[in-house]
């Protein structure tokens, strides 16, 4: 049993589990806190991997990596704030993939910096204050103590006073506005601080694969976080720790059934996309959510 | 002369095809307020059903249209019934988070029965170009079919709505549902009727562009997105608007590559979608719905 | 105190507000009244802020806050109900008194920070949301859902909302309506406290003994603009208003027969 959680495939698995747990807890408190679908959580995601294999190449020490990871993720999301306050509902839904997407063509055709689809190989590896994390377990160590840090963070943000405007906002838009909260500036904070959160994945993912290339980061990355959100229950940060934990293991049986590898990566599309479509129409509050989507309608009668 | 020319015969003719696919996103629009994002994948649906009736199966290339354009409209129809009518009423994004599960469904089903290997209509014959006199642009026979059989479908959809008496009661149902219905129309049955004219001709655009290009699981994301771009900036819930809308992103991509490089290509119709959604989402022929507050 | 002068506002074709003018003097208890579709509430969401004029300005101790954000007009010292209750249904009672005060750990930074000041303004928080949830009678329902309260209570929770941002000026869109006779007579009662404490308050109610009871002037729009104003004796007997609301009956009755 301690052999198999030590070999390199379930440590593997621990580490993607870690990474995506950051990924959904980041996006559920942006579609579960400011009521948004955001449809382009892998472009920040991507953006994170980026900055921080980029400089990481450069040579610059890792810490410094890692704060660009968040700094430019933090940027990228800053960009669909404006976005995000103008719009709502499916039309917010669309803008965001469509800012994904501009992102994926901007790391695809950007050659010059990120090598386009060639991809950037040899990310080195983690290495701070003189120790570098050379085996497979310490990095999944490093990673977990991160993963805990951004659910520690999330969840105190959701129990703060911040917080507590978040949910009034949630709730009824009109009723938090007219007790005097600036609601733009709340939603602003919370999609920025997603998308930043967003960026530390990306730079563990980066470091921990030492290959990206901008296949990685897709409207179907974006669809697999949003499944992870859904399937533990929006507003719920436990229940984006299960969901992704769950999505992260679920289609590893596959790999025991021999398919060659493009049969096996539709498989998994296909069970996912399953998935979500029974969870839609059977069970939208997930495992743990207290609350389906907002009826996206602040326009309506005062 | 010619560059120029050449690259509008090349967005008239992409051009026709995301308005077909276009009316399907602004019909669907226009009654349900939701869109539909498995619409692309009935596009790629469309245009494998008329590979395999034509190449596997060896029927007629008009036959296999036809019959794909039938099949995709069953699909549509089935879709709409098990996936989507469950959730009518669950507000905007549960059915949108649905439609995207199965466009992703749809996309895997078609790598998994038709593998990764390129399936192709083309012959020799159809593909070689003939230089327009006057404007030396080229042109394939192919492309002058693509142009004709869908100008020809949006001109049979637009008496279809005007005349028909399912035309007049998508129209009223689009233009108020609660009274649409008080009147004795069942918005149920114009809602399938939706689905599957919609459909068939996402099918026709498939199989279009199936004849002239290669076929893959994932044609229909770029088509997809090309055209609800195209829906949105001709005014969503406007046939109309969907067809000029189809014409101008044509226009627009193709054009636009030769200002910016060509790797960008797929992002220009992403581009013009974030600026009218910011800067003009009722599109240009939208009307402003629902804007007013009641009092 | 406040001053409206010459709000315009059209949807489209319908002059929803026409060159309204008014004015409510500090200290005083003032209703807004006229037929349905008179443009009152309009008026309401145009003073917040939640709409912005067309032409014509909202002025607030003569400062001009016409087209502010609502919740910057909220900080000014506005505060409102609406006409649909409008709460956090799924907070507590409590949670819903909380949102509406003063609480600057509500800025992000803040409120991540271990700090002792944050625990003892919750506290006193906590505190001053009970006094007025006793003043409103709501004090035993404090770890309710709002949402679960009664059609009254739940009136009576809205009022004492407005309250917690301890405004000037209150906006109440119709406060008697829907609810029992003893429901009423409790916030006739809480007005009449209200004034006393020396608050402003401006509201809009259909029930005329209501407003023949409590009000100390009364505004009459029709059409968009204001067409009588005075003390509610005289007003009960200006011409102008009795045409205005028998005007609209027959108006509406003409219309069924088509």
């Amino acid at each position: 049993m301690l052999e198999f959680f030590a070999s390199n495939y379930a440590l593997n698995l621990l580490i993607l589990i870690c990474i995506y747990v950051i990924l959904s807890v980041s996006l559920n408190l942006i579609i579960g806190y400011s009521g948004m679908l955001n449809l382009g959580h892998a472009a920040f995601f991507g953006i994170g991997a980026y900055a921080s294999a980029l400089l990481a190449l450069a040579g610059y020490p890792y810490w410094i990596c890692f704060i660009a990871a968040v700094f430019f993720a933090g940027l990228g999301g800053a960009m669909i704030a404006y976005p995000s306050l103008k719009l709502r509902g499916d039309y917010l839904a669309i803008a965001t993939l469509g800012f994904g997407e501009i992102a994926r063509a901007v790391m695809k055709n950007w050659v010059s910096l990120t090598r386009g689809p060639l991809g950037l190989p040899g990310i080195p590896k983690i290495s701070f204050f003189g120790l570098t994390l050379t085996t497979k377990f310490q990095f999944f160590i490093f990673a977990l103590i991160i993963a805990i840090l951004v659910v520690l963070f999330v969840s105190k943000i959701v129990k703060s006073p911040f917080g507590r405007v978040l949910r009034a906002i949630r709730e009824d838009e009109i009723a938090a506005q007219a007790i005097g909260k600036n609601i733009k500036k709340y939603k602003v904070i919370v999609v920025i601080t997603g998308a930043a959160c967003a960026g530390i994945a990306g730079s563990l993912f980066a470091h921990h694969i030492t290959f990206i290339d901008p296949t990685t980061f897709t409207l179907m990355e974006t669809i697999l976080i949003v499944c992870m959100v859904v399937l533990g229950g929006v507003a719920s940060i436990r229940g984006s720790v299960i969901g992704a934990t769950i999505l992260v293991l679920l289609p590893e049986p596959l790999r025991f059934l021999g398919l060659p590898t493009s049969m096996a990566a539709a498989l998994r599309v296909m069970i996912y996309a399953a998935l979500l479509i029974l969870l839609m129409i059977y069970k939208p509050n997930g495992i743990f959510g207290e609350w389906r989507f907002r009826h996206a309608k602040s326009k309506e009668a005062l | 002369m010619g560059i120029a020319a050449q690259l509008i015969i090349n967005g008239i003719i992409a051009g026709g095809i995301y308005a077909l696919v276009a009316l399907g996103y602004t019909m669907v629009y226009g009654i349900l307020r939701f869109i539909n994002f498995a619409h692309g994948e009935v596009f790629m649906l469309g245009a494998y059903l008329g590979w395999v009736f034509n190449i596997l199966l060896g029927v007629n290339v008009i036959v296999a249209g036809v019959l794909a354009m039938l099949g995709c409209a069953v699909a549509g129809f089935v879709i709409d019934k098990i996936a989507y009518k469950p959730l009518r009423g669950r507000g905007m994004l549960p059915p949108l988070i649905t439609a995207i599960g199965i466009s992703l469904f749809l996309q895997a089903l078609a790598i998994l029965i038709f593998g990764a290997q390129i399936r192709t209509f083309r012959t020799g014959e159809v593909v070689r170009g003939i230089t327009i006199p006057f404007i030396d642009a080229i042109i394939t026979k192919i492309q002058i079919v693509i142009i004709i059989v869908s100008v020809a479908l949006m001109v049979a959809l637009h008496f279809y709505i005007k005349y028909t008496k399912t035309g007049k009661a998508m129209r009223a149902v689009a233009d108020n549902y609660e009274v649409a219905s008080i009147v004795g129309i069942n918005p149920n049955k114009v809602i399938s009727y939706v689905f599957i004219i919609g459909s068939a001709l996402a099918a026709a655009g498939g199989i279009l562009v199936g004849m002239e290009q290669n076929l893959t699981p994932t044609m229909g994301v770029s088509i997809g997105i090309k055209s609800f771009t195209a829906a949105v900036v001709g005014g969503i819930g406007n046939i109309y608007g969907a067809v000029l809308g189809g014409f101008m992103i044509g226009l627009i991509e193709n054009i636009g590559i030769w200002f910016i490089p060509s790797g960008y290509k797929d992002a220009i119709a992403f581009a013009v979608l974030l600026f009218f959604l910011l800067f003009k989402p009722t599109g240009i022929f939208g009307v402003k719905k629902g804007e007013e507050v009641s009092v | 105190m406040l001053k409206v002068k010459k709000l315009y506002k059209h949807f489209g074709g319908v002059k929803a507000v026409d060159g309204c003018s008014f004015e409510v003097e500090k200290g005083a208890i003032v209703a807004l009244i006229g037929p349905n579709g008179a443009g009152k509430t309009t008026v309401f969401n145009l003073i917040t802020g939640f709409i912005e004029p067309d032409k014509g300005k909202v002025l607030l101790y003569n400062k001009d806050i016409t087209g502010m954000a609502p919740y910057r007009i909220s900080k000014e010292g506005v505060s409102r109900t609406f006409q649909i209750i409008r709460l956090f249904p799924k907070m507590t009672v409590l949670e819903n008194m909380m949102l509406s005060m003063q609480n600057v750990y509500e800025n992000f930074w803040l409120s991540m920070l271990p700090l002792k000041q944050k625990k003892l303004h919750e506290a006193k928080m906590v505190n001053d949301a009970l006094e007025l949830l006793k003043f409103v009678d709501l004090e035993g329902k404090k770890n309710a859902l709002a949402g679960n309260l009664s059609y009254g209570q739940q009136k009576l929770l809205e009022m004492a909302k407005a309250l917690a941002s301890e405004p000037e000026l209150l906006l109440l869109d119709e406060p008697a309506s829907g609810v029992n006779p003893t429901m009423l007579k409790k916030i006739t009662n809480l007005l009449k406290e209200l004034k006393k404490k020396g608050k402003t308050i401006l509201f809009v109610e259909h029930n005329m003994d209501f407003v023949m009871k409590i009000a100390d002037k009364v505004v009459v729009m029709d059409g968009g603009e204001e067409i009588a104003e005075g003390p509610p004796k005289k007003i009960q007997k200006n011409k102008r208003v009795l045409d205005a609301y028998l005007g609209k009956v027959i108006k509406i009755k003409r219309r069924k027969k088509k």
